[in-house]
């Protein structure tokens, strides 16, 4: 609808070139790069045409939310500044987003529970805004460590849920994801999340997209919802808003919204098939034992695999990657063979165990762990003895006192 | 393939999101009926057929082709005059075409006047006073059709056609994508076409002030 004209193959203020991101993504050269998680992510920044970014401090993302910071000195960025809380970043995120921007901010733990009203209002505002969220501890006592409790509270905000397992999952997900995010039939935002510490502060080998490339910009223009009318909804919120009466009508309206949010969120399984080449990465499936995890997990638990296989047992492998939109069938296929599937998780509660038990049929199957949390690490051999122990196969005590 | 069908209501007190239920948009070059990816060729023939069965046949033009806010705009603005004009010309005694606009989006109710203009909060208020038993959605943004789209499925019997400019409309029960000047002018080539040759449902009962 918008009159667009295609800027692909000119050339920005930086002299980076607008490129067609399926040839960036898939076909331009790459450049194996030594780089933190937090390097990454400004990497991926670097080229991905963002207008705004809003920073705020708390670890782990704050080495991100910096170096973001010297991108916008160097002119990659239009706008970057320090929100007064987690709380304000998410509402001037919204706000920039509602103005057309491409926006992109960072958070993790404490941070993400602090802003999580705005979550719903994004994704009821059809915002495709782009969250990073490396993962920590989010209870009392503190803890700056590693813990995936967080996502579990992002599942039903109706954002798009990501969980990168590595820093080259990051660097891809991230351009990718605005390409997702801003289709016109999802438009929504997406938490791209990590394992903090584990991701962010880990250096590893990245294949960098070349830096004279970048994303084309956001086309505010075909947005589902008008971008910022004041007189209407989602932008009028609180002045005579549908919401606030009380009549059938109303309620009907607003249920319907809520719909059209997961509606989006469903019609976001086509494009996330597609760039991100299926939403799962399943491997031995013919296997009757097998794990499913995502996030750094799935490192864990292909070095179990590895382990295991030196015993003469044979597992398979199940790394999910989005966790919105969940891939309901993906996963039912991939584990039609087994007889146990083991789900080793970052977090005490197993919120991705509980989803896949209410995926499968037969979910007697599932065993929910090993679980660690609190900044534990996960030694491949714990994974190994929970599988062990679940087969009757004798096994050690990984932390006893010896005998 | 889902089994579900997108088909003419009252559906449910709240109809699903045909999303949810496994009906996906079509590609390029295809359109759906009901929720059945078909080339879009076929679809012309059904929302010209759908137009010349009707009643009362309305096309709902919304912001992004009632305002001239580009040259795009007002291209398509007069495709969509051009259309209401022919099916004008091809509806046979007893029929009563309209053309309604949804101007903005603003929540009217309970003070809108539904037989001057539609709004996605409450689109049932239009199609029941108005007696619409088939209507076209075209220049709506597509959340705000989608809303229209559900709340009218669930309340009302009228049959809905999207002429979207973006990926299309799960639940309409026909829908066209990347909605251009000569899409429209397409359409208004078949309706004169079946001119004749569709009988109207005039005595039916089959209306969405009815329900």
């Amino acid at each position: 609808m918008a009159e667009t004209h295609s800027v692909i193959g000119t050339k920005n203020k930086k002299g980076q070139t607008y490129t067609d991101t399926w040839k960036m993504m898939n076909e331009a050269p790459r450049t194996p790069s030594f780089y933190t998680g937090s390097e990454v992510i400004k990497e991926a920044i670097r080229r991905a045409s963002c207008d705004v970014m809003i920073a705020y401090p708390i670890t782990p993302q704050s080495e991100a939310a910096a170096l973001i910071g010297e991108l916008f000195a160097e002119g990659y960025i239009g706008d970057y500044f320090r929100g007064e809380s987690e709380f304000a970043v998410m509402s001037q995120c919204a706000g920039a987003a509602f103005g057309g921007a491409r926006v992109f901010t960072t958070t993790a733990g404490p941070g993400t529970m602090r802003a999580m009203e705005n979550f719903p209002m994004w994704a009821g505002a059809r915002l495709p805004i782009q969250m990073i969220v490396t993962c920590r501890g989010i209870n009392s006592p503190l803890s700056i460590q590693p813990d995936t409790l967080e996502i579990a509270y992002l599942l039903n905000t109706g954002m798009l849920v990501w969980h990168a397992e590595t820093a080259q999952d990051f660097f891809d997900w991230i351009l990718k994801g605005y390409m997702v995010s801003e289709e016109p039939d999802v438009h929504l935002p997406l938490a791209l999340c990590c394992d903090g510490f584990f991701v962010t502060h880990t250096k590893d080998v990245v294949n960098l997209t070349p830096a004279d490339m970048c994303l084309p910009p956001y086309d505010p223009y075909r947005s589902p919802v008008p971008c910022m009318d004041m007189e209407c909804p989602p932008v009028r919120m609180m002045r005579d808003p549908f919401v606030m009466k009380s009549n059938y009508i109303s309620y009907a309206t607003h249920a319907s919204w809520q719909q059209e949010i997961w509606a989006a969120v469903e019609r976001s399984r086509k494009h996330s098939i597609k760039w991100l080449n299926g939403l799962i990465d399943a491997e031995n499936t013919d296997a009757e034992i097998m794990i499913v995890a995502s996030g750094t997990a799935v490192s864990q638990g292909r070095e179990a695999i590895r382990l295991l296989e030196d015993e003469g047992v044979r597992c398979g492998l199940v790394k999910v990657k989005t966790l919105r939109p969940w891939p309901e069938e993906e996963i039912r296929e991939a584990t039609k063979n087994a007889k146990h599937i083991f789900v080793p998780e970052f977090n005490v509660t197993g919120w991705l165990a509980k989803e896949i038990k209410a995926t499968i049929p037969n979910h007697h199957r599932v065993h929910a762990g090993p679980h660690v949390c609190g900044g534990m690490t996960m030694p491949p051999e714990i994974i190994v003895s929970e599988i062990k122990t679940a087969l009757g196969m004798k096994t050690f005590s990984l932390a006893g006192r010896g005998s | 393939m889902s089994q579900y069908r997108v088909l003419p209501g009252p559906e449910h007190f709240l109809p699903p999101a045909a999303a949810s239920m496994g009906i996906y948009l079509p590609n390029p070059g295809e359109a759906h009926i009901n929720g059945v990816i078909v080339p879009e060729d076929k679809a012309y023939e059904e929302a010209a057929k759908q137009f010349l069965m009707a009643k009362v046949p309305t096309i709902f033009p919304g912001p992004l082709v009632l305002w001239a806010w580009n040259e795009k705009a007002a291209k398509k603005a007069t495709a969509v005059r051009h259309l209401y004009n022919t099916l004008k010309e091809c509806v046979q005694p007893g029929q009563k075409p309209m053309l309604i606009p949804m101007p903005d989006y603003r929540p009217k109710y309970p003070k809108i006047n539904p037989e001057v203009e539609i709004n996605p909060n409450h689109p049932n208020l239009t199609i029941w006073h108005n007696k619409i038993d088939c209507c076209m959605f075209i220049g709506v943004h597509c959340h705000q059709a989608n809303l229209s789209l559900k709340i009218i499925r669930g309340g009302t019997s009228c049959y809905t056609i999207a002429m979207c400019a973006q990926a299309g409309h799960e639940d309409a029960m026909l829908s066209f994508r990347d909605a251009s000047v000569e899409k429209i002018m397409k359409l208004a080539d078949w309706v004169r076409k079946l001119k004749g040759t569709v009988q109207p449902r005039l005595t039916s009962a089959k209306s969405g002030a009815s329900n």
